[in-house]
């Protein structure tokens, strides 16, 4: 009961921070981009879980759903994508180019691949037993770099976790006409054993994801785990093309509905109660913080 | 007498010996091959666990490393040929480059890419380039060359021990080189003033008053020191060579040092002199507080390196091209 009612409200914090961005984006408030997150919460939510906490995430340009899943004080992303001093990374990064920890993201679909892959494999020459996890979408499937790394990581027999959000579409585009075959052929020509995951369901994912973070982590070998959902916001803002039929009957399967039956309705008010608050707290926060100045310009490296 | 290559493979070996986090990763890095030009041989031999030859995948492999530093390696890459280097673009702009200033100076990334620049060996226009100015002005990563008045061992060691990314430029003619001995041989009557330690920069002068500034870096100036030479005995013209082992960023202090007695700059490179090395050196002379300098840029001609050895003779700077622009400048 407690673990369900920890699963929603985490999914429940990531749901309503996004939207949150998406408002003051629209108001104005808010400068440059964001890509939400809306819709695929189950699954960072789903594979945190059963990560270990000093396990190692790099995550891409839709990653404020994995950094608060990871964790993240939502206040701090508040105020890096409000580009404020006290941000994440000082407002350098913005909401694509964040870091805490051992959680990374960077803006470039598929770049990210080897630098996990050689993340990995620096923490198996210090026998550190840490796994390491990456991001991907149906769009970086695109990106040729991706499959040299798939290549090292098989033959070196990398403990990384290569996690394919597969949504559908890249930016407008629908998979359809940019992916060629299928996926789980992609990893198999590497001879990586993968996961395939076709549900919104967090306590579905969470199992499917158990066993290849499992397999990671005992074998200290690749795994890909694929993710079949779909995300109810345009891929960053305007940028629209779906047909409203298509996302509504996809909205049948919000993972918050069908976690949500788990709950009794007071739980759920509950939930709903607390996080109004805390996202309230951190970006009525974040917003009285001050810009970034020269004095948080160093000397030019010489 | 040890070649700058043997120097090369000391200063990897001395580094690997010394700190255990240095791994090396390239293309046919193992022995008995041990690296397509050799820099690597033997070590693979000493450090089986550290070297760790890879398939061709350029990006890839630097991605990995990348990865590598940030979580506390200092990893090597030997990119087989310079040419190569397009591949590595995205990687070096969008990830290792950005990521200690972006992630506020919470990460470091403490890699190496070595590479073989250069022509004139007749291996065409997709393995004879001097490719090193596409990586210079890109904020956060530092671009360095040897050359034989200093210790490419050392400067490879310090390269290796530094926080932030460096791009090494090895030029392929420099391999065969050896380190010159200051008041002896060629250089039998020039004075060598250090700049800096890490990464130095040295004027050699013939002259405490030279006629002539001549900046350059790497193998070119085994080319420039023959023609220093030619136009002292057949003209009386005193240069004073000022030797880059740090190419991006750079100190223009001891450059500006001799142009204010000389003002005559001359610039030679070869890669291509359009928007080259050689045209920022010009406009921080200009930009500078130095009044009437006379300037010539030397470099590769605009074309793609030929195959065959006259026209690439043409097309990459020769002594007769750079002693034709010190007599033009100094008419």
């Amino acid at each position: 009961m407690e673990k369900n009612y920890s699963l929603y409200k985490q999914m429940l914090l990531i749901r309503r921070f996004e939207e949150r961005l998406l408002e003051e984006f629209s108001s104005g408030k808010l400068a440059g981009t964001t890509h939400a997150y809306i819709g695929q919460e189950a699954n960072a939510v789903g594979i945190f879980d059963v990560l270990h906490k000093d396990d190692i995430i790099f995550s891409n340009h839709r990653c404020h759903g994995h950094y608060l899943a990871y964790g993240g004080d939502p206040y701090l992303l508040a105020a890096e994508v409000m580009g404020k001093s006290t941000g994440l990374v000082g407002g350098r990064g913005g909401s694509q180019h964040i870091h805490l920890r051992n959680f990374y993201s960077n803006g470039i679909q598929g770049g990210i691949v080897p630098i996990a892959t050689g993340m990995a494999l620096a923490e198996k020459y210090i026998k550190s037993k840490r796994i390491t996890l990456v991001f991907l979408g149906d769009g970086t499937l695109g990106q040729g770099i991706i499959y040299e790394s798939f290549n090292f990581a098989s033959l070196w027999n990398i403990p990384v976790l290569f996690v394919v959000e597969n949504n559908r579409y890249a930016q407008t585009t629908p998979i359809e006409i940019a992916v060629a075959g299928n996926i789980p052929d992609r990893f198999k020509a590497f001879g990586i054993n993968t996961w395939e995951c076709n549900s919104t369901d967090v306590v579905k994912i969470r199992e499917d994801s158990e066993q290849a973070v499992n397999f990671v982590r005992s074998n200290m070998q690749p795994a890909g785990l694929i993710l079949q959902t779909y995300r109810f916001a345009a891929h960053s803002k305007g940028d629209d093309f779906r047909k409203p039929e298509e996302i509504a009957s996809n909205k049948k399967s919000d993972p918050l509905l069908i976690h949500g039956n788990r709950l009794e309705k007071t739980d759920r008010e509950m939930a709903e109660s607390e996080i109004t608050w805390i996202i309230n707290e951190a970006f009525s926060r974040a917003d009285q913080d001050p810009y970034p100045g020269s004095n948080n310009l160093p000397p030019i490296l010489l | 007498m040890t070649t700058v290559l043997q120097h090369l493979t000391d200063g990897l070996t001395r580094s690997m010996e010394g700190d255990k986090r240095v791994f090396l990763l390239g293309e046919d890095l193992l022995d008995p091959y041990g690296g397509a030009f050799k820099v690597t041989r033997g070590i693979s031999t000493r450090f089986p666990e550290r070297v760790l030859t890879t398939p061709i995948s350029e990006a890839a492999i630097v991605g990995i490393a990348t990865g590598m530093a940030m979580r506390g390696l200092r990893p090597v890459v030997e990119i087989m040929f310079g040419d190569f280097v397009t591949l590595i673009m995205d990687q070096v702009i969008n990830h290792a480059s950005k990521f200690r200033w972006v992630y506020n100076n919470n990460v470091s990334v403490p890699i190496v890419v070595r590479t073989p620049m250069g022509g004139r060996r007749g291996y065409g226009p997709t393995h004879s380039q001097s490719l090193e100015k596409l990586f210079l002005g890109i904020p956060g990563v530092r671009v360095l060359a040897p050359n034989t008045i200093g210790d490419p061992a050392l400067l490879l060691q310090n390269a290796i021990a530094d926080d932030d990314p460096v791009v090494f430029i090895e030029h392929k003619l420099l391999y065969a080189c050896h380190r010159l001995e200051i008041g002896k041989g060629d250089l039998v009557d020039g004075e060598v003033e250090q700049f800096g330690e890490r990464y130095p920069t040295y004027n050699i002068r013939f002259s405490s008053k030279p006629q002539i500034s001549i900046a350059t870096y790497g193998y070119n100036f085994e080319i420039v020191r023959k023609v220093a030479l030619e136009v002292l005995y057949e003209r009386e013209i005193f240069t004073e060579i000022i030797v880059f082992s740090q190419l991006s960023p750079f100190n223009l202090m001891p450059l500006a040092e001799s142009l204010s007695k000389s003002h005559h700059l001359l610039t030679v490179e070869e890669g291509s002199s359009n928007l080259g090395w050689g045209s920022e050196i010009a406009a921080r002379i200009a930009e500078s507080d130095l009044n009437n300098v006379k300037i010539r840029r030397v470099g590769a001609l605009d074309f793609p390196i030929a195959n065959t050895k006259t026209l690439e003779d043409l097309i990459l700077p020769s002594q007769s091209v750079i002693k034709k622009a010190i007599y033009d400048l100094m008419e």
